[in-house]
């Protein structure tokens, strides 16, 4: 039932909105006033309240099952993080509200850029970008920028890694850029003679996840750097998968000018049904002058903003105030929790849960993509075999695994890999859980041999069965009407 | 070890499976050359309870303000079941509802979400939510450019949020887009359609229409889309969702309504949070909707007939069409929009007509109490919906700064951006004022400007 369905004419909620019955307009001239209200349903505080509360309960979620979601990283949220982010004084500051009234939350926020530039090993970082699209953005424009200040104009090019996020691919389109897509050897890396054959004058950089969303590391990326370098392009990292490497490996010692961090990632912000999201971008030194604003800056005891004032070749402004601030408070009480030593934890314990979980399903009889690799934080199991010999794909096994209680891992994606599932159990699980999610896989592996058709048709024990998804884009139902 | 559940003995049974003597040989593939070994400039870490004190310390150094600021945040009341519910794990902890039988209350709230929005802007369909009003209104634009196919040039008057404007800018510019700019009347505040004839003999692809606009003022919407149209262009509303309780929404603007609608939608139910996570909204014609950037939600049913809801006309999206796609987005602010449908749910359209009512009647009085003050008048004769600029007869930086001594917020100084202007403050007041703020306010005003 939609909330619409409980409304009933005249019933309204008293204490949430003011006493005051005027209906003066003043000066305002009749054409620009509303006729009709708004189609808004009229329940009780209690009707929402249950009404809210009971389709959230429809919905999987960290706190109440394992997301085994590849290069989502779906890590437990504290909290604290949230609670803390919520104090009466930072969430009823105005953005505009002038720097000496918001010492404290400055604070927070130069912090943890301090914070984000020492584990990425860049020059400097900005916290504005509201999403990792939005990161990727702004990385691929300050590598314009960069080029058009040397008067380098023939740049015209991005390439791009077949197993590279979607994102990628339309971001560079989006900067005016043409994408060369170039490919994958069997091992998983990069196809080096293919990014040889791609580079060259016109080459203006390269966007590389590391490790790749294939879950295996890119060995070779310390000679991809330097081909791209000396063709005089730049290079990119999506940083997607940060939580692999923590603490392990910098971004700026493999040699990327530019990267993005995905904070609702690798620094446990939520999810959130789909944002908001968060993702600082950070950049060499040679990027430093592009950088967009504003950023925070500490002196004479004193933290202030940064503006286009101080940039003059900042790329500019891409949120309307600083991004998605909340956020980047959540991060930051995340990154003080962790300290050092947890940040090494993370990528530690997230690799040894994700190579645990490969051997164990290898040995209850997945075949795994990659085989003769470690996983990085994740790692992909393909049914290709299984589809070919039952007619079982990788979706109808996602969609098993929702009825038996685990969130389905990413499914086909990448593309490269048929039939694919790419899952990251992220550190924060015990293994315990893998044991048990292990458990059901098996289970689901007699179930195709069996009753190939009950799988065909899963799930089953959700609130809804399959959907079609052809009928909701043939006649487009958006918005609820009074007489449907 | 934080957030970490590994018992020592899980971690040795899990090597012996894996057939590792360390967890460091799970790293072996990793050049030695490029391993970073310990994390520098990261504090130790600390315990819940330090941090707690932490963050209430810097709390409270910023403290609270009596806050008259809006341009473009504004300050209103969220009933207190708004949060509570949109922080429920099951809300908040949830990912993006790509797998649709797992995730029925996120998508059915959207739903309902694009439900509301269409109705509050008078437009067809909305989408699921973009990152903010800003960005929003500069996917806006890039869709007028893919559907006009003849003109890259945009129309943008100087009376929209000048911050708006720059986001614009910055986002568009890298794909060849043209961005004019349009002069406001120096005396009403708005822009004139009648002025407009000099931009309108080159051919362009979209008009954009603040209401109201970064002045607080009405701008004459009617005229506004009517010239667009007449142009063979797209009207695009910028609009304030809380005013649109009280005025003209965007899809009944002139002969034919405008086409697409965006905005910041943070009155709703967000709070200032300086100045995130927001959302934009985003929402259109019909005829427009396979060009709409973003997530959208659609009813379907599933094998047993039952009514469900599940994302649709993903091919328009970048995990499908990667190059191809109408935008690089990914996300939407899916928590953002929990908070304010549940926000629209609970105000209902009385309730959200009040707040509306009871911010223009406050911004009334207070431009009336500050007009009896020497040298205190409006700047602009257009009519006001929640804020109005007003000049002052000394340097509005220094009258602020007193004020804000006296922990009131006084208002934005225009100085920066309409230099032009003089000295001017924009001031707005919601429903969240007392009387007795109002008063305050007046008196404080009255004291700076004399001392």
């Amino acid at each position: 039932m939609l909330i619409f369905e409980h409304s009933r004419p005249g019933r309204r909620n008293y204490s949430q909105s003011p006493a005051t019955t005027t209906t003066d307009t003043g000066n305002i001239p009749k054409n620009l006033l509303r006729k009709t209200p708004p189609l808004l349903p009229e329940v009780s505080e209690m009707d929402a309240v249950r009404h809210y509360t009971r389709l959230s309960q429809k919905n999987f979620s960290i706190d109440t099952e394992f997301y085994p979601l590849g290069s989502c990283t779906m890590k437990y949220n504290p909290r604290a993080c949230n609670s803390l982010a919520m104090l009466p004084q930072y969430i009823s500051r105005h953005p505009l509200a002038p720097e000496d009234t918001g010492q404290g939350f400055l604070a927070c926020l130069y912090d943890l850029q301090e914070i984000l530039k020492s584990v990425t090993g860049m020059a400097a970082v900005s916290l504005t970008p509201m999403a990792g699209a939005q990161g990727e953005l702004i990385g691929v424009m300050m590598i314009r920028a960069y080029h058009e200040s040397r008067g380098d104009t023939a740049r015209t090019e991005i390439i791009v890694p077949d197993a590279a996020h979607g994102t990628n691919p339309a971001t560079a389109v989006m900067c005016g850029y043409k994408v060369v897509e170039i490919s994958t050897d069997k091992e998983g890396n990069v196809d080096m003679a293919a990014l040889k054959a791609a580079v060259g004058p016109q080459t203006a950089g390269l966007m590389l996840t590391n490790p790749s969303t294939l879950g295996v590391f890119e060995k070779n990326v310390s000679e991809m750097s330097r081909i791209v370098h000396e063709a005089g392009g730049l290079l990119y990292y999506d940083g997607a998968n940060l939580n692999a490497v923590l603490g392990k490996v910098k971004p700026g010692d493999m040699g990327f000018d530019v990267i993005h961090i995905n904070l609702h990632k690798t620094f446990s912000t939520p999810h959130g049904g789909g944002g908001p999201g968060s993702a600082p971008v950070g950049v060499a030194e040679r990027l430093l002058p592009f950088i967009p604003v504003p950023i925070v800056a500490y002196e004479e005891g004193k933290y202030h903003w940064i503006t286009e004032k101080e940039r003059p070749q900042s790329i500019g402004r891409l949120s309307a105030h600083m991004g998605n601030a909340g956020v980047l408070l959540r991060a930051y009480v995340y990154v003080r929790l962790l300290g050092a030593d947890g940040m090494h934890r993370v990528s530690e314990y997230a690799t040894l849960n994700a190579n645990y979980l490969m051997v164990e399903l290898r040995k209850s009889g997945f075949e795994i993509a990659y085989p003769t690799r470690r996983a990085s934080h994740e790692f992909i199991v393909t049914l290709k075999d299984i589809k070919d010999r039952t007619g079982v794909t990788a979706m109808n096994l996602a969609k098993r695994l929702l009825d038996k209680g685990y969130h389905a891992p990413t499914t086909y994606f990448p593309t490269l890999v048929p039939e694919c599932l790419l899952i990251e159990p992220a550190e924060t699980e015990s293994k315990e859980t893998l044991d048990a999610f292990v458990t059901a896989m098996k289970e689901i592996l007699v179930e195709i041999e069996e009753q190939p058709d009950m799988v065909k048709a899963a799930p089953h024990n959700m609130p809804l069965r399959k959907l079609d998804d052809v009928k909701a884009a043939r006649e487009l139902d958006l918005t609820w009407k009074p007489s449907s | 070890m934080p957030f970490i559940p590994h018992t020592a003995e899980d971690v040795a049974e899990m090597l012996a499976s894996i057939n590792a003597d360390t967890i460091e040989e799970l790293f072996d593939e990793i050049p030695a050359d490029l391993k970073c070994g310990r994390l520098e400039g990261v504090p130790p870490g600390l315990s819940e309870m330090e941090i707690t004190r932490l963050m209430m310390e810097r709390a409270e150094k910023d403290g609270l303000y009596l806050n008259f600021i809006g341009a473009g945040a504004y300050e209103h009341h969220i009933p207190a079941a708004v949060w509570q519910i949109t922080t429920r794990g099951e809300f908040y902890s949830s990912y993006t509802p790509y797998q649709a039988e797992a995730s029925q209350g996120t998508l059915q709230l959207l739903y309902e979400y694009q439900t509301m929005m269409a109705s509050l802007t008078g437009m067809d369909i909305s989408n699921a939510s973009m990152y903010d009003g800003a960005s929003a209104l500069a996917e806006a634009a890039l869709m007028a450019v893919r559907l006009h196919k003849t003109s890259n040039r945009i129309l943008i008057p100087k009376t929209v949020h000048p911050i708006y404007r720059s986001v614009v800018h910055a986002i568009v510019s890298n794909q060849g887009i043209e961005v004019v700019e349009l002069p406001y009347c120096q005396e009403s505040g708005q822009t004139l359609s009648e002025s407009l004839a000099a931009f309108g003999q080159k051919e362009f692809a979209a008009l954009i229409i603040p209401q109201p606009n970064f002045f607080g003022v009405l701008e004459q919407v009617d005229a506004l889309t009517d010239w667009a149209h007449s142009k063979n262009a797209l009207a695009i509303g910028v609009v304030n969702p809380i005013a649109l309780a009280m005025l003209t929404p965007p899809g009944e603007w002139g002969s034919h309504g405008a086409d697409i609608a965006v905005g910041e939608g943070q009155p709703l139910g967000i709070p200032l949070s300086s100045g995130g996570p927001y959302f934009g909204f985003m929402a259109c014609k019909k005829a427009l909707v396979r060009q709409i950037p973003g997530r959208i939600i659609g009813r379907t049913n599933d094998l047993d007939n039952k009514t469900g809801f599940v994302l649709t006309l993903q091919a328009r999206e970048q995990h499908i069409r990667r190059s191809k796609a109408t935008s690089n987005i990914c996300t939407n602010q899916g928590l953002m929009v929990t908070a304010a449908t549940i926000h629209m749910a609970l105000l209902g359209p009385e309730g959200l007509r009040r707040v509306a009512a009871q911010s223009y009647t406050n911004t009334q009085a207070l431009i009336e109490q500050m007009e009896e003050l020497a040298g205190v008048k409006r700047v602009f004769s257009g009519p006001v919906f929640h804020e109005a600029a007003l000049s002052l007869p000394l340097p509005a930086e220094s009258v602020l700064q007193t004020m804000k001594e006296q922990r009131i917020l006084g208002g934005l100084d225009l100085q920066a951006h309409y230099p032009e202007i003089g000295n001017a403050i924009l001031v707005c007041a919601t429903e969240t004022k007392t009387a007795g703020d109002l008063k305050n306010y007046t008196e404080q005003l009255k004291q700076a400007l004399n001392s």
